[in-house]
């Protein structure tokens, strides 16, 4: 799908059959002040998304998803503090004022959230907010926006679009609402999309289409895709590569099925173990992890995890770093799990 | 017949003493509950069939797993079984008491035996109250429990869900986390030692390393108290980890109902069938993940439903007679009931390998080291 009159982003030379690298995030780090006190919620993150590939970034609520990738669409209010850098192509996008930022949003990095209901405008048509969407990127004319926003609709399949583009928010369900969402996201043909625990309050039955329709859509638009989510099996189901968050940190990055057949960090392990799975046996009990997440207003020196980790020893009072310490398998631990099979 | 333990003087009592041990604890037969939609000017514009005649046997210290999708009934049901809104028809037997048409002071008491956690903690604790008085608050409605009686108990009831009592009982709800709320909303539901707890999606809004504590908290005090769960929850497999038998709810009806392990090895009806393979599943033996297969299709309204079976429209087994006539539930063999036309085959074996076979995430050789 080509896109006429797109502001163009210096994209960096790309080496033939290796994906290509769309946005590069360094040391990413936000901290919130709030009532006196910094939240540290996001505390030196890096990664890098590749063309046509989808990560994902899971962790319990509170780790710093979220707030990691709305630092990266300039959303956050002016109460948070972001430094480090990400990149899209050669443009960096922290730091930028709201009017830049605006262009890039949506234009090159759109995304999806979870309530598809409030993200809506209650008062307007599907198809009108998706015409709104493609107008504010385009200079196109109403009709060439229309024509172009039942394509959208029709691209993410929506039932009976034609009927549908008239319709309000409330008169769609949820899963037909996130398709509409898709829609006004992909309305500039960004190059990242991401998708914010974009399925979690729908069924699963809803859920399996919605993915299904973000993994085509992206193999046929080349799309970089960052879905964030709770839920490790759905994460494991359809990303390339799993980003674990914990305390604003990532403590476990990996391939997709190296990481989950060669778990080392406590806490990934921990949330495992921790999910029922479909072939748990009736009233078996789960492993378990005690205590909280920490404050992250009062984060101490060694690894954040330490309070809860059954592995802890008295070097995790110093924090790991988050190294490559198997090809392609970074981690942030000092004692991590399964090395020599120790457990299963 | 259990005697409602009302002004008894104790809340340690058994909720299963005397009960005949053959007869269901809770029988549910031909449930109806239907919502009025009104538009503007409150002109009637239609007809919710929430619950369609829906009958099920839930026995003492057993735990019956609900599952289907978002407006499917599951909580309407709930509600209907525990009177909170009287049913359009059927009837609700528990402990031997039929409890549709039953005085409202009557009701109050067969609460003692029969009480609900529902998935938002906050909402149903009050903020202002002390967290040693919202767990009380039942002792001193059902039973003549001295101020010292209760204390002991309160204090007791938190150690159960695993919360320290001289830490948390002078504080307030506000000042816990979802999941320390949750175990203060279970004190509280077992304070009077109930026959059955419903949980309405008790754990959907904890975090998964909390979900599973509570979890297994449940486990916990079915084991030691011998409770009895109608476990409602959206997530097939925690269902099937805590249930003993599953009923799966489509559009207000039972679809299928079965022993769990039975249900989810080899479901008979197209709906289980399709619920479960929209799960995604991850091996932990070897890393891979088995990509869900969507069903195809919007779910139907549940103000027009179909006519015939109400799954038709999305059905991939669907032929002519599904749309004339309703399927109803049938005996299937091994305690399985399913309302289908044309039921899947029992193939266990089939359908786990399946699990396996169906992997079509991204392949390994296209994927370039990070
Ligand atoms: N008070 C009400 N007035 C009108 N309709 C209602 C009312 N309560 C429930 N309904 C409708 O009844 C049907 C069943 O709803 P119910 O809440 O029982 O579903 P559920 O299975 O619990 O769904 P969820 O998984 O979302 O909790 C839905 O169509 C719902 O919109
Ligand atoms: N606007 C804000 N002001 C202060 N703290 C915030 C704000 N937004 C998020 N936080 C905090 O940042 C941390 C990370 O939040 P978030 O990224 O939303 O978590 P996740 O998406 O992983 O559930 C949390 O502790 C949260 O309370
Ligand atoms: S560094 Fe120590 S505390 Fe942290 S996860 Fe590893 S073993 Fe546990
Ligand atoms: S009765 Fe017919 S439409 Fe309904 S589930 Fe069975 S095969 Fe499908
Ligand atoms: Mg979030
Ligand atoms: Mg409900």
């Amino acid at each position: 799908m080509t896109i006429l009159g797109k502001t163009t982003i210096d994209a960096p030379s790309v080496a033939a059959g290796e994906p290509e690298t769309v946005l590069t995030v360094e040391d990413l780090r936000v901290t919130f002040s709030r009532g006196g006190r910094l939240v540290h919620a996001v505390n030196g993150l890096s990664y890098r998304v590749r063309t046509g590939r989808i990560l994902a970034i899971i962790g319990e609520s509170g780790s710093g998803k979220s707030v990691s990738v709305r630092a990266l669409m300039g959303l956050l209010p002016p109460s948070a503090f972001v430094t480090g850098s990400a990149k899209l192509g050669d443009t960096e996008l922290i730091g930028r004022d709201e009017r830049s930022m605006r262009r890039i949003r949506g234009d090159h990095v759109a995304m999806v959230f979870q309530d598809p209901a409030r993200s809506l405008n209650p008062t307007m048509s599907a198809g009108a907010q998706v015409v709104e969407a493609i107008r504010t990127h385009r200079k196109t004319t109403r009709k060439e926006a229309a024509d172009r926003a039942v394509e959208l609709l029709k691209l993410v399949r929506l039932p009976a679009p034609e009927r549908r583009f008239h319709e309000y928010p409330h008169q769609l369900s949820g899963g037909m609402r996130q398709r509409v969402l898709i829609a006004i996201a992909l309305a500039a043909d960004p190059e990242v999309l991401i998708a914010d625990e974009a399925t979690t309050a729908l069924d699963v039955t809803t859920q399996a289409q919605i993915m299904e329709l973000l993994v085509d859509l992206q193999e046929r638009l080349g799309t970089a895709i960052i879905m964030i989510s709770h839920d490790i099996g759905l994460a494991a189901s359809y990303a390339h590569e799993v980003l674990v968050m914990y305390a604003g940190r990532a403590v476990e990055h990996a391939e997709t099925t190296t990481l989950f057949g060669n778990v080392r960090m406590p806490y990934t392990q921990a949330l495992l173990g921790a999910i029922p799975q479909l072939t748990t046996p009736a009233h078996a009990l789960l492993a378990v992890v005690g205590g909280q997440p920490p404050d992250l207003s009062a984060l101490g020196e060694g690894c954040a995890f330490r309070e809860r980790c059954p592995r802890a020893t008295e070097e995790c009072a110093v924090q790991p770093s988050l190294e490559m310490h198997e090809p392609g398998h970074r981690y942030a631990c000092w004692n991590p799990t399964g090395m020599g099979r120790e457990e299963s | 017949m259990t005697e409602i333990r009302e002004g008894t003087g104790t809340a340690t009592a058994g909720g299963l003493g005397g009960e005949d041990s053959t007869a269901p604890l809770l029988q549910v037969r031909n449930l109806v509950q239907e919502y009025t939609t009104r538009g503007p000017g409150g002109v009637k514009t239609g007809v919710v069939h929430a619950v369609s005649d829906v009958s099920f046997d839930l026995t003492s210290g057993e735990t019956l797993g609900v599952v289907g999708e978002t407006g499917s009934g599951k909580s309407t049901l709930a509600r209907a079984i525990i009177q909170v809104e009287r049913p359009k028809s059927g009837t609700v037997r528990f402990q031997g008491r039929e409890l549709n048409g039953m005085k409202k002071r009557d009701i109050t008491a067969v609460r003692a035996n029969m009480q609900m956690v529902y998935q938002d903690p906050f909402g149903s604790l009050n903020p202002r109250w002390r967290i040693e008085d919202v767990v009380a608050e039942p002792l001193l409605g059902h039973t003549d429990m001295t101020r010292q009686q209760r204390s002991e108990r309160v204090g007791e009831l938190l150690d159960l869900v695993g919360l320290n009592p001289g830490t948390y009982r002078r504080g307030r709800p506000m000042e816990l986390s979802g999941g320390q709320a949750q175990r203060v909303a279970i004190a509280r539901a077992i304070a009077l030692n109930p026959a059955l707890v419903i949980c309405d999606e008790a754990i959907s809004s904890l975090d998964v390393l909390i979900q599973a504590q509570v979890l297994n908290l449940f486990e916990k005090l079915r084991a030691e108290l011998g409770l009895a769960y109608l476990f409602i929850a959206h997530d097939l497999a925690t269902v099937k980890q805590v249930s003993d038998r599953v009923a799966v709810m489509h559009l207000g009806q039972l679809a299928e109902i079965g022993p769990a392990e039975e249900l989810y090895d080899s479901p008979r009806h197209p709906y289980t069938r399709a619920l479960l393979d929209s799960v995604p599943v991850l091996d932990l033996e070897t890393g891979v993940a088995r990509r869900p297969v969507p069903l195809s299709g919007e779910p139907p309204s549940p103000l027009h439903p179909p006519s015939g079976c109400r799954f038709r429209t999305r059905c991939p087994r669907a032929e002519a007679r599904c749309a004339e006539v309703e399927p109803k539930l049938t005996d299937a063999g091994n305690g399985h009931q399913v309302a289908c036309h044309f039921p899947l085959d029992s193939t266990s074996a089939a359908s786990a390998g399946s699990l396996r076979d169906a992997w079509r995430g991204p392949r390994p050789e296209a994927m370039p080291t990070i």
